[in-house]
Parts: structure tokens; sequence; C-alpha cells
């Protein structure tokens, strides 16, 4: 497994992104510059970390999103290359055109921190094989542009299509009310495109793969893409 | 040549900005708001032969960047 993190102008969890690949597959991931044009011959998985890209100015991920590097990011996808976004890295795949919808302004208008139970839709891909289909995990979400929108006939696609990866829900697994951290369509918290190969989260499964800082509930997402190529 | 291009939220997307602050309209005790809905105003330079041209110029520059056309309008007056 190869990976490639990429680093906009803003960018701040580019540190804790690479220390859970680096678990995972036992080896540093290529750090890359936005203004960079190509990837390292041979990736296999590129990752958009969180943070605020150029200043979130415009819209979450807007600027980012049309950045040189993006050119190859969009063609490793094309490819059937892995792509993984996490919440900055979310909207910065949304504004790009890789994934449908938009992350707008949480509904309550708060930026929220905390701890967040999520359920996993499906086991089947090359993101979520470690972890079982409807299995809770507890990782954290900090955020202010999280809230989910897309107009009815996509939502209805990508429910259709299986596309929905993760719903915020309670610990017990029910989804819905107070459950729901941000006002997301459907409770939606994560979405794959059409082939499953790039996969947008607003939670960070990086910052949950230490014991230290609370859990480890994130790990199995890195297992599973190390053990995917 | 001067133009000015706004971008608004569609009918229909919600916006809790716009919301926040037509209660704060309310709060102050101004009369008459029923909604406000909240957008964005960009001042262009742009060179262009002529006004068409320049038109088509800025349309290509809310459809790459200005605009999220998944949310919003766009409205260009030169």
């Amino acid at each position: 497994m190869k990976a490639a993190v990429i680093v906009f102008p803003g960018s701040n969890r580019e540190g804790d992104m690479a220390r859970a690949l680096e678990q995972a597959t036992g080896k540093k991931p290529a750090m890359l510059w936005h203004a960079d044009h190509e990837l390292p011959a041979g990736t296999d998985l590129v990752v958009l970390p969180g943070g605020f890209s150029y200043g979130d100015y415009l819209r979450c991920g807007a600027i980012a999103g049309r950045a040189a590097i993006m050119d190859a990011v969009r063609a490793h996808a094309a490819r059937g290359g892995l792509v993984l976004g996490v919440c900055n890295g979310f909207q910065i795949l949304c504004e790009s055109g890789l994934l449908p919808g938009v992350l707008m302004r949480n509904a309550n208008l708060r930026f929220v921190c905390k701890m967040q139970h999520l359920r996993v839709e499906r086991s089947d891909t090359a993101f979520t094989r470690q972890y079982a289909k409807g299995q809770v995990i507890e990782v954290c979400i900090a955020h202010g542009e999280g809230n989910y929108e897309a107009d009815d006939a996509t939502i209805e696609r990508i429910e259709g299509e299986g596309l929905v990866a993760f719903r915020y829900c309670d610990a017990a697994g029910v989804i819905g009310g107070a459950a729901n951290p941000n006002g997301s369509r459907n409770d939606i918290a994560g979405v794959y495109s059409e082939k499953r190969n790039v996969l947008g989260l607003m939670p960070h499964p990086e910052n949950l793969i230490d014991p230290l800082v609370g859990g480890i509930d994130g790990r199995a997402l890195f297992a599973s893409l190390a053990s995917a190529a | 040549m001067k133009a000015r291009v706004v971008v608004t939220l569609k009918n229909g997307v919600l916006d809790p900005q716009g919301k926040a602050i037509e209660g704060a309209l309310k709060s102050l005790g101004v009369a008459g708001v029923d909604s406000v809905r909240q957008g964005k105003v960009f001042d262009v330079e742009v060179t262009g032969a002529d006004a068409a041209s320049a038109k088509a110029q800025l349309t290509a520059a809310c459809e790459k960047l200005l605009a999220n056309t998944v949310i919003e309008n766009y409205q260009i007056d030169i």
C-alpha cells in the first residue's frame, strides 16, 4: 500500500493522517504539496486531510478543489485508484466534483467538537472490510460545515445505489433526532463515489487510533485500506 | 469594465445564517422583515471587447469557481 497525503495551505490534520497510515501500513506516506502536478508512481491511495484549506475562503474546499494537484487526483480516481477525504478533505471532494452534494453550515450554526457514534452502512468496500455491516463505532467530529445536502434526485440515487458509507447514530445505532449533530440529510456522515473507490466523511477516524486518546475505532478503516492494495 | 456578480442560495436550500440574521433583526425590533437569505457579492474588473464577451468570461468564472451550482444561483450585472 503506497499512500500519498496532499497538503494544502491551511491543512492541519496531515500529521494525524500520516501517523494513522504509517501505523496501518508500516510505511510513511508521501506528503505532497497542492501545487504539485503529479502523484508518485505506484500510488494506491490519495488522502485529503482535514483543516481549513485556503482559509475556507469563498466556500469550504472550493479553492482547494481546483488546485493543480486535483487534476492528478481526478485521473487517479478515474483509473479506479483509492481516494479518502476527511472533514475538509470531504468538502474538497464535493467541490472538486469527485463526490456528489455539498457540505453546508451546520443547521444549528454551531461548530461541533465531540465524540460521535457512526453506523457503518456496508463492509464490502476497500475502506470498511474490517468493520461489520451495521457496526456502531465511536470517533470524533470537529466541524462547522458538515451538514450534507444534495438535491432530491441525487439523494435518491446515492441511497438507491448504496453509496452512503456512514450515518450519524446514537450508542445503540439508532439514527435521527439528537444523534444527528449537524442537520445532514438522511443522517449522512460519509459518501462513496459510484465505483466506491472514493470516500468522503466528516468524522476523523485518524484521531481514534491510539487508546491514549480515548479509543481505537478508527483503526479498522486504515487496516482495511492497508489490506486493499 | 466593472461588473458585479451576485451569488445566492437556491430556493428551498436551508440557509441557517440567513435565519440567524432574520432572528437578530426581529430581536432588534426592525419591523416588516419576513425573511432573510444571505448571499455573496463579487465586484470584478473585467477586460473584454464588449459586454457580451465579458459576460461570457464571468459565466465561466461562476461555473468554475464563484458559485456551487448544486446549491447556488448566480446573477451577472455589467
